[in-house]
């Protein structure tokens, strides 16, 4: 961890019941670098994603974006927990992709990715939607601009949840599984324009897949999880190729009986 | 029958429709403002919500009504009839309502919140672009239900002497003298009324459904949902 | 004008009495629309169509006009065909015939969330359909509905005091009757929402815990 790092990890421990998901981790993520999150299930990643987010706080420790305390604020010289319009100011940076894609039935695709830069950024109408076409056009999918989330197919919503959610311009994309949903065919599409968004902007990214030939292409570094620690951290062409912990040549093995 | 009395029985059906139109709009607010109360994240806002719910829930209407129209004046209030009428229909079926709007919104999936909060919407955009336009599609079939009930009940207000269609029924049972046929006919007439109302409120749902991009059920007159 | 308490507890017996008469109604009432309502339901499932839609019908007219006028037409009409029945057993049926109509459908979903599997296995044990029905079918339907059955008792025992226009003696009637004497419409018919009130409560009791144990269940 350097003080140059975008995101900070400090301490952070989560239990959900007896379940200890986040065990005293500390990590931190420069700006515009690419990192895998991999791992067994259950071992914590997607809960630090969620963490970033604001949709799952730490029971202790502390999170750090740009030097900002996701869920402590300062009021009257003491640090105090977060109440919604400090966790508005932190998420301006942030953003997510889920796993479910989690489009909005009740607009069609092109409101899906305008609704928030008007109602969130106040772009004009205007702006959003030509910015929004632009989006669109960069996954493909610019001929479905009027049609309804649910008549399109699950690679499809998740390329316009990948729209909706550069339309917000973010510093740090965080990506939660989003092909596990997919099939294979589909699940390619959509790799394909994370590679592109990858080349193309400088946004920090933080990915949780099991597509591994996918976290080798675009990552910087991958941090191998288990039982809420990170127990190997290198760059991907080392960590996959000579992986030192005994419990990562597993997990790797595993992955590639699977595919 | 004489003209006069068919008269009577259009000048009680207006009535009849006046009560219904008012307590469903009434009716909505209640259960708009005390559903969307019980999710408050304030106690006594919740608590408030909770009381009103329970306790129209285990109230009579009709003895709401009385109680408006009888027990009122003895505190020195004089309500107007019709208004009356209305307040005490539309406390009761917006309890019920009230259930209705607070399972509707929770029935949006926690997804949905999520992704609007990685979008960094506000609390109230949640639950205003988000929320209520797609628990709205859920309410639409039991608020369907809740109106017939309510179409049902405003024959209550024959009892406190309000002009509906069951008191002229009374009057052209009286004038006539035929009790079998004038009742059989104003449950023909409810029957139709509400026959009517279903596949209006049918209509509401296709609607409704398809702003999601949903496919409806077919058939406008195919089971009603309970 | 204020608010007398001398009255208002003076005049509990007797609204206590009318409570009786309310809730035996409702019990009357209510076994009636289980029964009929399970007949309603199998009727609605027969392969028969002479059977299943004038069943059909019966069920959404009964079921979209006021049981108020419904309550009418049984005091006024049945005599006429010979049918002399006391006012409680007249208020009985009123309720039960219409309160059947809604207990039909809670039974007809109950029927339709037993899985298809239970059927074909059934017929495949070439069960006779009289015994796939008593043994295989209603025992698994009937507990999970009963929660939802019990909200339709609340719901009744609501729609008591309009048995007042049948001369039953229940509740209202009792006020109507005290204050036609002294006129305190406000201690009266407070007293009375206030016991509506409570023993609707009372009997949501049993149906809040069942309710809670069927989600416990299947949680």
């Amino acid at each position: 961890m350097t003080r140059a790092d975008q995101i900070t990890f400090d301490g952070v421990s989560k239990k959900f019941g007896e379940n200890v998901v986040l065990d005293d981790l500390s990590f931190g993520v420069a700006a515009g670098e690419r990192v895998t999150l991999i791992g067994p299930s259950g071992s914590g990643k997607t809960t630090i994603l969620r963490m970033l987010m604001t949709l799952t706080e730490p029971d202790s420790g502390t999170i750090t974006v740009d030097g900002d305390n996701l869920f402590q604020e300062m009021r009257n010289g003491t640090l105090v927990p977060a109440r919604e319009q400090h966790l508005r100011s932190v998420r301006r940076k942030i953003t997510m992709v889920f796993q479910q894609y989690n489009l909005f039935p009740n607009m069609r695709v092109l409101r899906n990715v305008t609704e928030a830069p008007v109602h969130v950024l106040g772009l004009s109408q205007d702006e959003a939607e030509a910015r929004a076409r632009e989006l669109l056009e960069m996954v493909g999918l610019a001929d479905k601009i009027d049609a309804h989330p649910a008549h399109l197919s699950g690679g499809q919503q998740q390329r316009v949840a990948i729209a909706r959610a550069l339309a917000i311009r973010p510093e740090v994309l965080l990506l939660d599984e989003v092909t596990s949903a997919l099939d294979p065919e589909l699940a390619a599409e959509v790799l394909d324009v994370l590679r592109d968004v990858a080349k193309s902007t400088s946004v920090t990214m933080l990915c949780v897949t099991h597509a591994m030939k996918f976290a080798r292409d675009i990552s910087d570094r991958v941090l191998m999880f288990n039982e809420g620690r990170i127990i190997e951290s290198a760059p991907p062409a080392e960590l996959f190729d000579a992986p030192q912990h005994e419990r990562t040549q597993r997990f790797l093995r595993s992955l590639r009986e699977e595919s | 029958m004489s003209g006069g009395l068919w008269l009577r029985l259009l000048d009680g059906l207006l009535v009849t429709l006046q009560l219904t139109g008012y307590g469903a709009v009434l009716g909505l607010l209640f259960a708009f403002a005390a559903g969307l109360a019980r999710l408050s994240r304030h106690r006594v806002v919740r608590g408030i919500a909770f009381a009103y719910t329970e306790g129209f829930r285990g109230l009579p209407a009709l003895v709401v009504l009385f109680w408006l129209v009888f027990a009122l004046p003895g505190l020195g209030f004089q309500l107007n009839p019709l208004f009356a009428g209305v307040l005490a229909l539309s406390l009761n079926i917006g309890a019920y309502g009230a259930e209705v709007v607070r399972g509707a919104v929770l029935s949006v999936p926690a997804g949905q919140i999520e992704a609007a909060t990685a979008l960094n919407f506000t609390r109230w955009q949640r639950m205003r672009r988000v929320v209520l336009p797609q628990a709205v599609v859920a309410m639409v079939p039991p608020f369907g239900n809740l109106l017939i009930e309510l179409l049902k009940a405003t024959a209550l207000v024959s009892l406190v002497y309000l002009q509906d269609l069951t008191f002229q029924g009374q009057i052209v049972r009286a004038a006539t003298g035929n009790t079998a046929m004038t009742f059989f006919g104003l449950l023909v007439g409810y029957g139709v009324i509400a026959l009517i109302l279903t596949i209006l409120m049918r209509l509401v749902e296709r609607r409704a459904a398809a702003s999601l991009g949903r496919a409806v059920r077919p058939g406008l007159l195919s089971g009603r949902t309970s | 004008m204020n608010f007398d308490w001398q009255t208002a507890w003076d005049s509990v017996p007797q609204l206590l009495q009318g409570l009786l008469i309310a809730l035996q109604a409702t019990a009357l009432g209510y076994v009636l629309a289980l029964v009929l309502g399970l007949a309603f339901a199998l009727a609605r499932r027969s392969h028969q169509a002479w059977l299943r839609l004038p069943v059909a019908f019966f069920v959404e007219f009964v079921r979209s006009t006021p049981l108020l006028v419904q309550l009418f037409f049984l005091f006024f009409v049945l005599p006429t065909v010979g049918l002399e029945l006391s006012p409680m057993w007249t208020g009985a049926i009123g309720l039960g015939v219409h309160y059947a109509t809604y207990t039909s459908e809670v039974y007809r979903s109950g029927i339709d969330g037993v899985p298809a599997g239970q059927w074909e296995a059934a017929t495949a044990l070439s069960l006779p359909r009289r015994r796939t029905w008593t043994r295989i079918i209603l025992p698994q339907a009937i507990p999970r509905v009963v929660p939802a059955l019990g909200n339709y008792a609340i719901s009744m025992f609501k729609d008591t005091p309009q048995l007042t226009v049948i001369t039953v003696a229940e509740m209202l009637s009792v006020v109507k009757a005290l204050g036609s004497q002294n006129f305190q419409y406000l201690e009266l018919i407070t007293m009375a929402g206030l016991l509506y009130l409570v023993a609707a409560l009372l009997i949501a009791w049993p149906v809040r815990i069942a309710e809670r144990r069927y989600r416990k269940e299947n949680a």
